[in-house]
């Protein structure tokens, strides 16, 4: 059955599927709520931040897995124009992510960057 | 009529206008990430259209499997024919980050049925928790404001949930007509970025953010997953050590 390279894939998307709902419901599974010590409250409360900086500071500063800067780059100014509309305007996020990529399809589109 | 409505199942019962305004606001709240999530579902059914699995996989794939980055990072492993534990330890390693958020989300949902618990887990993305927190940042006390919390978490999630559905079935069809995968993907980047921008309003915070962004660059040297296993463990030591540093607030 296992060479069948469509059984093979339905068998990893079961896999896939199975992992992604035991790991988010980890902590949901156990009938009472787990008790965590007040330390680990306060480290839980800067996971998300820390977690989501991971994703965006390499794809921010690398260039291909390389750290290649020059100017020329148009994700650092759509990041620049996203982080000066939030932190200079009303603190909207949504203003900030429509900033950014405004200036990000602009550059490419416009200059070819 | 009181009566007659306790009797039913707590799910079977309309919710009532209050409570709607509040999967509503949910809704809006989104709406910005979703642009991200509508981007990252493109570039999703871009590489599973391009993966060369046959599309008997990739249906499934694309309607059942609702953890964006596993998906990509699992996709080229499964088309290269790697031996299935590979391909879980790497979706495992990926979701490790949603096992630290699911502590927090018991906090919000540990009344529900324990079905009801797993199925709304099931929707929780990282836009859903960084707009989450923002909103309730201490579960409420009582039955009406975690009806509320439960509201508003469907709003968010389920408008994510439907732009990710829709996206990713439109990459994965018009695959060959869209140009441009590569800016598409970094408005994903860019709505992540946007995502953290709210987050950081104290110093513990800003200390965090500060050991995240120094780590993440390093621990690329790392194997794929654990960098931001890495990076997360240093912001949540970074910001645990400001807590403590910080002078006791005083009352008033």
């Amino acid at each position: 059955m296992l060479d069948d390279p469509e059984h093979r894939g339905w068998l990893a998307v079961a896999l896939l599927v199975l992992i992604t709902v035991l790991t988010r419901a980890f902590f949901l599974l156990p009938g009472q709520q787990p008790r965590l010590p007040g330390w680990l409250r306060t480290c839980l409360r800067f996971a998300p931040l820390g977690a989501l900086l991971a994703m965006v500071v390499p794809e921010v500063a690398l260039n291909q897995g390389q750290w290649a800067p020059q100017w020329q780059d148009a994700r650092w100014w759509a990041c620049a124009a996203a982080l000066l509309t939030y932190f200079g305007g009303r603190r909207n996020i949504n203003h900030a992510l429509f900033a950014g990529m405004g200036v990000l399809l602009g550059l490419h589109l416009g200059l070819g960057w | 009529m009181r009566r007659w409505r306790s009797s039913l199942p707590a799910w079977l019962v309309w919710p009532g206008p209050r409570t709607l305004q509040h999967a509503l606001a949910g809704v809006r709240a989104v709406t910005g990430p979703a642009t991200g999530t509508a981007a990252m579902g493109l570039v999703a059914g871009v590489a599973m259209a391009q993966s060369g699995l046959p599309m008997a996989v990739l249906l499934p794939m694309s309607l059942l499997v609702y953890a964006s980055s596993s998906q990509l990072a699992c996709l080229p492993l499964m088309a290269s024919q790697a031996p299935l534990w590979l391909v879980g330890a790497t979706a495992a390693v990926l979701n490790l980050r949603f096992v630290v958020f699911s502590a927090e989300w018991s906090r919000y949902f540990h009344h529900l049925s324990r079905p009801q618990r797993v199925a709304l887990s099931y929707f929780a993305g990282d836009p859903i928790y960084a707009l989450f927190t923002q909103r309730h940042p201490l579960p409420g006390g009582n039955r009406r404001q975690r009806r509320r919390e439960v509201a508003y978490y469907l709003g968010l999630a389920l408008s994510n949930w439907a732009v990710w559905q829709l996206s990713s079935a439109v990459g994965l069809v018009l695959a060959d007509q869209l140009p441009g995968a590569n800016s598409l993907r970094f408005v994903t980047i860019l709505a992540l970025l946007t995502l953290t921008l709210p987050m950081v309003k104290d110093r513990p915070t800003r200390v965090a953010a500060f050991a995240a962004c120094a780590v993440a660059l390093p621990a690329q040297a790392l194997p794929r997953g654990l960098p931001v296993l890495v990076t997360m463990l240093a912001a949540m030591a970074a910001g645990l050590l400001a807590e403590h540093r910080r002078p006791r607030p005083h009352a008033g």
